[in-house]
């Protein structure tokens, strides 16, 4: 019984009402007049804040995957191109999008759950409401549309970073030059791996920014609520992350 | 003209409103008082649906708030202005912004405009220059004129108070009294007014509901209140080191 309880009704329970929010708030979408200005500020704290970190990170990770790639690759036989037909591909299908979405899962969904929570707990979720808001629309639905927009964008910010990480680091350690590296690119380049790298770090986008906002917006017990649900969102979005992932990569590849 | 129809309310098993009745008459000041804990805010929140009852009815100006749509009972809240507990300022917004955001939110008035209603409204609080101030910056006692001045920026029928003037200093709570009552005169506007201070209920309102074990167990004028014998009543007013009796004040 108490089983069924816990895995069965309270997270289902969980989903319909994440729905019913979703459902509510994108009721408001054709309002744009109401949420415009917050979405451009969204998509600055989003978008170009998180753009130094990003960077950073797939830039190691191209770094790391080309330097490791080699290593594994020993056997003279071996085209010293492969290299880049393996380090592209996997940054373009999955490094890219996966480093970006855990950085902002931690920043980005970390940061709307203490916004939205704190809203909650000092009771300016209520004043909203009570001019005759829907606060839902005014607070959730700017988020995820940023969410949505920005989140491709950093993921190609990220593919290009770390690729250019990876043939750098090559060259540099006289592995393989920057025109072999490129070769291989080239070689094993398919056009469908871009198209899916976006469709995949728009549901990253949308997963992260809904479930953050999700959470924020059930924040109950002050201030250490507010600290329990900032902690929730990260490892919440972390989880349908991974879920998603492995998700599109079943359905669409 | 609120109707409160015995409504019940629980939260996890925990029964808060136990069948509450109550009506607020068409330009009144009610108080509402009973300890902390009692549901009171509970019950504020009752009347703009931001909490619906399990069981019992709420009517504003004869409507049920809780049979209609979501659309539908938005509207009916912009006749109301609240003034939340702990202020509820938009932390993100100076405040200028945050009592320009229901003008700029609800009317279709131009820059000048709003900035010049803004200035009365945060006036009428006597904070003319805190505009500029994010609610950070403020005391705790500002903050509550600083949303009261946005509470009152569209002109509401109905205004709540909760708690206005707790946690602040006796010549802040008087102000903030002034202020009540200056507007409930002024602004010919319906006032409910949640408190535990028994000074305020004695020196704003008309009527004042005492709400004890999740019911109204006292309701009357402020001249009643002198004069009632209720024994629980008595003693919630006596904690407060006030005494009432047929010596009128
Ligand atoms: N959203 C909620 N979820 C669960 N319990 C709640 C909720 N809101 C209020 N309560 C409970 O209802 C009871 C009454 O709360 P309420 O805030 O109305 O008290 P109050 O009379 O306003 O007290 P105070 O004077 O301290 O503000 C409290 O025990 C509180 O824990
Ligand atoms: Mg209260």
């Amino acid at each position: 019984m108490l089983l069924f309880r816990y895995l069965i009704y309270e997270p289902l329970e969980l989903l319909g009402r994440y729905g019913q929010l979703l459902f509510s708030a994108f009721l408001t979408l054709g309002d744009v007049r109401s949420y415009w200005k917050n979405m451009i500020h969204q998509m600055v704290s989003i978008g170009v804040d998180s753009l130094p970190i990003i960077a950073l990170a797939a830039g190691f990770s191209g770094m790391v995957t080309t330097v490791q790639t080699a290593y594994q690759l020993t056997s003279p036989l071996i085209p010293k191109y492969i290299i880049g037909g393996i380090v592209v591909p996997t940054m373009i299908l999955e490094l890219a999008a996966v480093v970006t979405g855990f950085i902002l899962a931690g920043r980005v969904g970390a940061r709307i759950a203490a916004e939205i929570g704190t809203m909650r707990v000092t009771e300016q979720i209520d004043a909203l409401e009570s001019m005759g808001l829907n606060s839902t629309g005014y607070l959730i639905v700017p988020r995820i549309l940023a969410g949505i927009l920005m989140f491709p964008c950093l993921y190609l910010v990220a593919a290009f970073v770390g690729i250019g990480g990876g043939a750098g680091v090559g060259h540099l350690m006289g592995v393989i030059s920057v025109s072999e590296f490129m070769e291989g690119a080239r070689l094993f380049f398919n056009p469908f791996d871009p198209v899916f790298g976006v469709i995949k770090s728009v549901v990253f986008g949308f997963t992260i920014t809904s479930i953050s906002c999700f959470v924020g917006y059930r924040t109950v017990g002050g201030a250490e609520g507010v600290g329990r649900s900032t902690t929730q969102a990260a490892v919440y979005s972390c989880v349908f992350l991974l879920v998603a992932d492995l998700v599109l990569a079943i359905t669409l590849l | 003209m609120i109707q409160i129809k015995n409504i019940y309310k629980q939260f996890s098993g925990r029964v808060v409103l136990d069948g509450v009745s109550l009506d607020v008459h068409e330009g009144e000041t009610l108080a509402i008082i009973g300890r902390s804990g009692s549901g009171k805010s509970v019950l504020m929140k009752h009347m703009i649906g931001l909490l619906s009852p399990d069981a019992g009815q709420v009517y504003v100006d004869g409507t049920d708030i809780n049979a209609i749509s979501y659309a539908e009972l938005r509207k009916i809240r912009r006749n109301f202005g609240v003034l939340f507990q702990g202020g509820a300022l938009f932390d993100s917004m100076n405040s200028f912004d945050n009592v320009a955001f229901p003008l700029r939110t609800f009317t279709h008035k131009t820059e000048s405009e709003i900035a010049l209603e803004v200035q009365t409204c945060l006036a009428m609080v006597e904070l003319p220059d805190v505009g500029p101030k994010v609610p950070a910056e403020l005391s705790g006692g500002m903050r509550k004129r600083v949303a009261l001045a946005r509470a009152i920026a569209l002109r509401p029928k109905y205004i709540l108070y909760d708690e206005p003037t707790s946690g602040l200093d006796p010549e802040t709570s008087n102000t903030i009294d002034v202020l009540i009552k200056g507007l409930s005169d002024r602004l010919t506007v319906t006032s409910i007014v949640v408190t535990h201070d028994m000074h305020s209920v004695l020196s704003i309102a008309d009527r004042a509901a005492f709400i004890h074990d999740g019911r109204i167990h006292w309701v009357g004028t402020i001249k009643e209140l002198h004069r009632s014998q209720d024994e629980t009543l008595r003693g919630f007013v006596k904690a407060n080191e006030y005494y009432i009796g047929d010596s009128e004040r």
